[in-house]
């Protein structure tokens, strides 16, 4: 084995080999999980600067700051980059990358020199974004909608939607690894029953990546060709139908929500019954509604299209379903608070996300009940209600839950504690400054202001000072974890093998781990979630 | 687009069995086989949702705008489609007989299926370039001086939307381009293949990456069943 390891300190994937050669070119997942860490943090903060632009030309009712072009181009790319290059890798290509293989006790995933492709498409589709995004960017809104995108808008779609294309791939190849390695590699003894509900999240979400991002990635190749040579698919003047894109879109588009949100949902089931010291409430439940919103999630896309013309019948079946997808929802919901009924409950930093995703995902999930109702819909349909909707799922959901598991796991990713103090303070920032940003935004929708506007009445402003005050709150909350989880590289306290005293194959090997995970292929003889036999972890019994 | 297991050596292979092929993170041959199998069947579903997106389109605008689909249809060359679906069948059969080969390792056998089967590849890709430059040379092809008009003519009975037969026309070329662009793919997977053989990659042991080319092969064949009849067979009855 080519590893040079330093005498005082033990092997593990960091320091097996040396040299930026060794991460362009590796196959381990861990190494993978981090380049995808690096990369997606970037593109995150790329993102998150479009919505600076956004929400500093909105402190004001009048246009400003950005011209109404610029203003069109910063929501755009702000939505692109944020779904399609942060949002959607985030969790599975960064946590599922480095834990999947561990929880199911396997050395790697099932095809590591595809993991590593994915990556670099990811790169390539990344790199062309940004060229895209200098050169001019693209003013479509991110949902590229026809005819607009096709026959009017005179900024860079193509290069945009290839981007995304490319992405695309890289998502499909990751989710093509973890089917293959759930089924394939799971260690002796690890049954399905057995699972750790991260690994049952991931790969629900791998059946929506592997069927869903196909579909937008011929939908957008259509929508390129229509562009580049003029076809008349999707323009109605010539006999095309728009609503057939919109269709096609949402048929990713919407089940990309739950890509978005499943993983989340696995890391808070994994946090929950950590530090609540108590097995999970109804496993096999959490683990089949993970399931139920994979499939459920495909059958309501065009609950986006209520006001598009599409008939009232086929309108009133897709608001059903769309109240049926909140039943899994709900299930999730009741049985993390029953985890914690009862349950020895400690505040630290994942705990923190965790219960501040219960929190907003539950608004957030409950407002799409809202617009999933055909009348209220026609109402507040376009308005910032449903920006704060969809904010609260995918950044009170998502991205705290990315933050929580990113806390949770990063002795095991870094072999070194995070500060504890500093982590509930950004923990506690983020919430407020979420919460300031997004909730004036449903007031403001729901009394009118329509989205993608760059003025506005006089009388919305208190509300869009508000959000942005919010979200220079939250801003700070994010830039925070950089700092500390950086410094903690050099400076933390060296992480033991279990910090948490947590059930779940990854804590059962060196932190940071070595290069094949375990020493031996584990034998799993034991349930997921036994915290009933697990010692109290040193750290919090201090504060419980 | 699967995982070519055996196609070279890891830095990190650990040697626990004396098995070349085997990476280092199975613990054995069957295991790996069938991950490797299982990743191509996956890939395969995310290809038929690929296709599935024009699929769907075609679909709809068929039943808008059947007269013109039925005499854009009946504008394409019926038998060198039928030729070409028999190109691929045949293709199909030298592909399933090379995993045979393999399987009971006769080498020679095995080259002369997978040349047999490139051969039958670039045939077909041959065909169908023909009938794309037959079908400029008809005005056909979107945006390249497109025009219906000759099917206005021919079809005096019918209610022809020069746009509509447009359309068909467009996802036409959508349809076929996009296959023809798998079966490049499949062509230069199968020279890989090949190259492998000639190397005498393969054993009775040892052969999964004939199999899982072999999937690939057979999927963009059956897509090809699919479309021949969804595009030259729509109205074939004399005189209508």
């Amino acid at each position: 084995m080519a590893t040079t390891a330093v005498s005082s300190e033990r092997a593990n994937y960091l320091n097996a080999e040396y040299g930026i050669r060794s991460w362009l070119f590796t196959t381990d997942h861990k190494r993978i999980a981090l380049l995808y860490l690096i990369s997606i943090t970037a593109m995150f903060f790329v993102g998150g600067f479009f919505a600076l632009l956004i929400r500093l030309e909105l402190l004001t009712p009048a246009g400003d700051l950005l011209t109404a072009d610029t203003y069109n181009k910063a929501f755009s790319m702000h939505g692109q980059i944020m779904v399609f290059f942060f949002l959607v890798p985030s969790i599975p290509a960064v946590l599922g990358n480095f834990l999947v293989p561990m929880m199911v006790g396997a050395k790697d995933l099932a095809f590591p020199r595809i993991n590593l492709l994915s990556w670099y498409l990811y790169i390539a589709g990344a790199g062309l974004y940004i060229w895209c995004m200098m050169s001019g960017g693209v003013d479509t809104g991110w949902t590229f909608y026809t005819p607009f995108s096709s026959l009017f808008s005179n900024t860079h779609v193509v290069e945009a939607a290839m981007a995304i294309f490319i992405a695309g791939f890289s998502t499909i190849l990751t989710g093509l690894n973890f089917v293959v390695t759930v089924h394939r590699m799971r260690a002796p003894g690890m049954t399905w029953s057995r699972l750790p509900l991260f690994v049952w999240s991931h790969y629900a979400v791998s059946l929506i990546m592997l069927l869903a991002t196909p579909v937008i990635a011929i939908t957008l190749l259509l929508m390129v060709l229509e562009r580049a040579l003029n076809l008349g698919i999707f323009d109605a003047s010539r006999g095309g139908d728009p609503v057939l894109f919109q269709h096609l879109f949402w048929f990713y588009s919407h089940p990309a929500v739950y890509i978005m949100i499943l993983p989340s949902m696995g890391v808070v089931s994994e946090i929950i019954p950590c530090f609540s010291r108590k097995r999970i409430f109804g496993y096999s439940f959490v683990a089949m509604s993970s399931i139920a919103i994979a499939v459920i999630g495909f059958l309501v896309w065009a609950h986006h299209m209520f006001v598009a013309g599409i008939s009232l019948y086929s309108a009133l079946v897709f608001s059903f379903l769309s109240y049926l997808v909140a039943v899994p929802s709900a299930i999730k919901v009741f049985n993390w608070t029953a985890t914690m009924y009862k349950g020895s409950i400690s505040f630290s930093t994942p705990m923190l996300y965790a219960l501040g995703f219960i929190g907003l995902f539950t608004i957030g999930g409950l407002t799409g009940l809202f617009l999933a109702c055909l009348g209220v819909d026609v109402h507040v349909h376009d308005t910032y209600f449903v920006i704060a909707h969809f904010h609260y799922v995918m950044v009170g959901g998502a991205v705290l839950g990315y933050l929580g598991g990113i806390h949770f796991w990063w002795p095991k990713i870094a072999g070194r504690m995070y500060p504890e103090g500093w982590g509930r303070l950004a923990a506690v920032v983020v919430f407020i400054g979420f919460n300031l940003t997004f909730f004036p935004q449903f007031i403001v929708g729901y009394l009118g202001m329509p989205r993608r506007y760059w003025q506005y009445p006089a009388e919305y402003q208190v509300y869009n000072v508000l959000s942005t005050a919010g979200a220079s709150i939250l801003a700070v909350g994010y830039l925070l974890p950089i700092i500390y989880l950086l410094w903690s590289l050099r400076y933390g306290k060296v992480a033991s093998e279990n910090p948490w005293q947590a059930t779940g194959l990854e804590w059962r090997t060196a932190s940071p781990p070595p290069t094949f995970n375990f020493d031996e292929t584990p034998e799993v003889t034991w349930e997921a979630y036994e915290y009933d036999t697990m010692p109290l972890p040193e750290e919090v019994t201090l504060e419980r | 687009m699967s995982d070519r297991a055996g196609l070279g050596d890891s830095p990190l292979v650990v040697e626990h069995e004396a098995r070349p092929e085997l990476r280092h993170h199975f613990a054995d041959v069957v295991q790996q086989r069938n991950a490797a199998s299982l990743g191509m069947w996956v890939f395969l579903a995310t290809e038929i949702m690929f296709f599935g997106g024009m699929f769907c389109g075609y679909l709809i605008y068929r039943r808008e705008y059947y007269p013109s689909f039925a005499a854009g249809s009946k504008s394409l060359n019926l038998w060198l489609g039928a030729l070409n679906t028999a190109v691929l069948i045949c293709s199909s059969l030298t592909v399933a007989l090379s995993v045979r080969a393999s399987q009971l390792g006769k080498r020679r056998q095995l080259l002369w299926l997978l040349w047999g089967t490139i051969f039958f590849g670039l045939v077909f890709l041959g065909v169908k370039g023909f009938e794309w430059r037959d079908e400029y040379v008809h005005h056909h092809v979107p945006t390249f001086y497109f025009s219906a008009q000759d099917l206005i003519r021919e079809n005096p009975n019918l209610h022809i939307d020069p746009q509509a037969t447009k359309i068909f026309y467009s996802l036409y070329f959508s349809l076929t381009g996009v296959h023809a662009a798998h079966m490049v793919a499949g062509i230069g997977i199968f020279a890989v293949i090949t190259f492998m053989a000639w190397k005498g990659k393969f054993t009775p042991e040892y052969h999964t990456p004939v199999e899982i080319a072999g999937l690939y092969w057979h999927f963009v064949d059956i897509v090809w069943i699919y479309l021949f009849p969804l595009l030259y067979l729509i109205d074939r009855r004399p005189g209508a």
